[in-house]
């Protein structure tokens, strides 16, 4: 659609742009102040330049979290989209039972992050839970307030459960936009199911499941309420997430310089995933290959 | 056969989405004594008494309150000035429109561990803390984006023709977007309504940091439960039946645009 030029449309986004700027540009601008200042009381207060960013950016801890985000952001990815994908191709394609499974596999997706958090407590706890029961009734030993791997099972499990839905919806959103001549060319070719995911489905898929990988990246990369429920970054570190970490410091030792150039890396980390992501939706839009 | 195959697969699948809320649902309808005593598959000794205890005890139940306030007017004002903007952007070309897209943009994929600390220092200097217009406000830095992305896409696909018509019937431009273009792109504003209604209701951490007990939602009571001694399975697991409701009762209103709406609203 051709659009009017006329820059007088400004006037109908300065709403969103003074709401939004109210609740990101000032308090951007409060972190960048801290970041650059060591603060200790009201008005007591000078001036160490680059101090925090070069005491951050050498923080063994830091690094810790930040390794455990990508590993924790990759297993996720490697787990969710094959299994989205696979529940998708498993979907019905008409009638009143496809609202039905829509209802069903969103269902998790619409539920408070800090109930899932919750849940997932109930369930995997191996006094009371069903997961953990059945687990230690095996034989296998299984509490993830104790150990390590077993809370970071339980996340996966919990993260997994959660958002797999996503990846589901886009993928099936993709594979309703394939038009039948495709299958029927496929089935005359005489193709096995597997070639028909292979040439037909999974390339013409690629934009939605491109959208639903850098989500999922994404999401898992901020993730906050559910392990702070469920772990509380521990037992020890050992499930203490960027989000995690950064509210520690930020909010409950209430170190503002270190957290105000923590929060900054942080958010220059996921500015630069945001502007690819940007450039591939564009490119995505514009209806060509991603 | 093949058929067959998928049924039972995703029949599994379903299940095991099911399970996990099963047993919540479950504990919520026991005593803690009874959680604590014994282990059942099935409720047998099923009672209404924590749920009872949530809609009598206001330190309970004002938690669903308060949550529903402050989603409310973040809805509210997320669809206000998200609607002009979206049309802006769908009818427009203007200086920097690209650029400020993308701004907003950024914003929906901030970490909003980020913003706590920030948030508490400004709306403490406002004198807003502890209210249901600072959750509601802080909300915006990432519902207003998401509102402006979904209303664009849905006034996108209203042809311009329309517009160009209304005006030249003499309609100035606040009756015309009244009166003629808001009813046309209504579902669009309800699935926008929704998923702002569902993030707001969903997020937890900048709700927490921004309410001390006034305006304090039922997420950050649950939470307080959690790390009391001694807490309450029973009573906490009734707590969380009752947050998925809302969730659950809403998703079939708008189950034929899920797919959409969740690719462009958790950009």
């Amino acid at each position: 659609m051709e659009k009017w030029e006329n820059n007088k449309a400004w006037f109908l986004i300065l709403p969103v742009f003074i709401i939004v700027a109210f609740s990101s540009i000032i308090p951007l601008m409060t972190v960048v102040n801290y970041s650059i200042q060591d603060i200790w009381g009201p008005g007591q207060s000078v001036f160490v330049g680059t101090e925090w960013f070069r005491e951050m950016l050498a923080n063994k801890r830091l690094h810790d979290a930040l390794w455990r985000q990508f590993l924790f952001s990759g297993l996720v990815l490697l787990i969710e989209m094959p299994l989205g994908i696979l529940i998708a191709l498993a979907m019905p394609k008409k009638g009143w039972k496809v609202s039905a499974c829509l209802v069903i596999i969103a269902l998790p997706l619409l539920i408070p992050w800090n109930t899932i958090g919750t849940i997932w407590i109930i369930f995997t706890r191996p006094d009371i839970g069903l997961f953990g029961a059945a687990i230690n009734n095996l034989g296998i030993a299984f509490d993830h307030t104790a150990r390590p791997l077993d809370a970071w099972i339980t996340l996966m499990l919990m993260e997994v459960w959660h958002w797999t839905p996503l990846v589901t919806l886009l993928a099936y959103a993709g594979l309703r936009a394939i038009p039948e001549v495709y299958y029927q060319a496929a089935k005359i070719d005489g193709a096995s199911a597997w070639a028909t995911f292979r040439y037909i489905q999974l390339p013409k898929m690629r934009g939605v499941l491109t959208i639903a990988v850098l989500l999922r990246f994404m999401d898992s990369f901020l993730i906050y309420a559910e392990p702070f429920v469920l772990t509380g970054g521990g037992p020890g570190n050992s499930t203490t997430f960027l989000s995690i970490y950064l509210v520690k410091i930020a909010l409950l030792q209430f170190d503002l310089g270190p957290g105000g150039a923590f929060s900054l890396i942080y958010f220059l980390i996921v500015l630069l995933f945001s502007y690819l992501f940007y450039q591939v939706l564009q490119r995505a839009g514009k209806g060509e290959k991603v | 056969m093949k058929a067959n195959k998928k049924t039972i697969g995703l029949l599994i699948y379903f299940g095991l989405i099911a399970l996990p809320i099963y047993w919540m649902l479950n504990m919520s309808l026991r005593t803690n004594a009874s959680i604590l005593g014994s282990f059942v598959l099935f409720p047998f000794d099923a009672t209404l008494r924590n749920y009872i205890k949530i809609f009598t005890d206001a330190s309970w139940y004002m938690g669903y309150v308060n949550s529903m306030i402050y989603v409310t007017i973040n809805v509210l004002i997320s669809l206000s000035v998200a609607l002009p903007a979206a049309y802006a952007f769908s009818r427009y070309r203007f200086l920097g429109d690209k650029h400020v897209f993308f701004w907003l943009l950024t914003n929906r994929m901030a970490p909003v561990a980020v913003f706590a600390l920030p948030f508490f220092q400004l709306y403490s200097t406002l004198g807003l803390l502890d209210t249901h217009l600072a959750v509601a406000l802080a909300h915006c830095l990432f519902n207003v984006p998401l509102a402006v992305w979904i209303l664009e896409g849905f006034m996108s696909g209203v042809p311009k023709e329309i517009d160009e018509t209304a005006f030249i019937d003499g309609y100035s431009f606040p009756r015309f977007f009244v009166t003629i273009f808001i009813p046309l792109i209504r579902a669009g504003v309800g699935v926008t309504a929704f998923f702002c209604f569902m993030f707001s209701w969903v997020e937890l951490l900048l709700a927490r940091t921004l309410t001390v007990t006034n305006a304090k939602p039922i997420g950050a009571i649950m939470t307080r439960t959690i790390s009391a001694t001694g807490l309450d399975y029973g009573l906490l697991s009734a707590a969380g039946i009752l947050t998925i409701v809302p969730g659950a009762l809403v998703i079939w209103f708008v189950r034929n645009h899920l797919a959409k709406g969740f690719a462009l609203g958790r950009v």
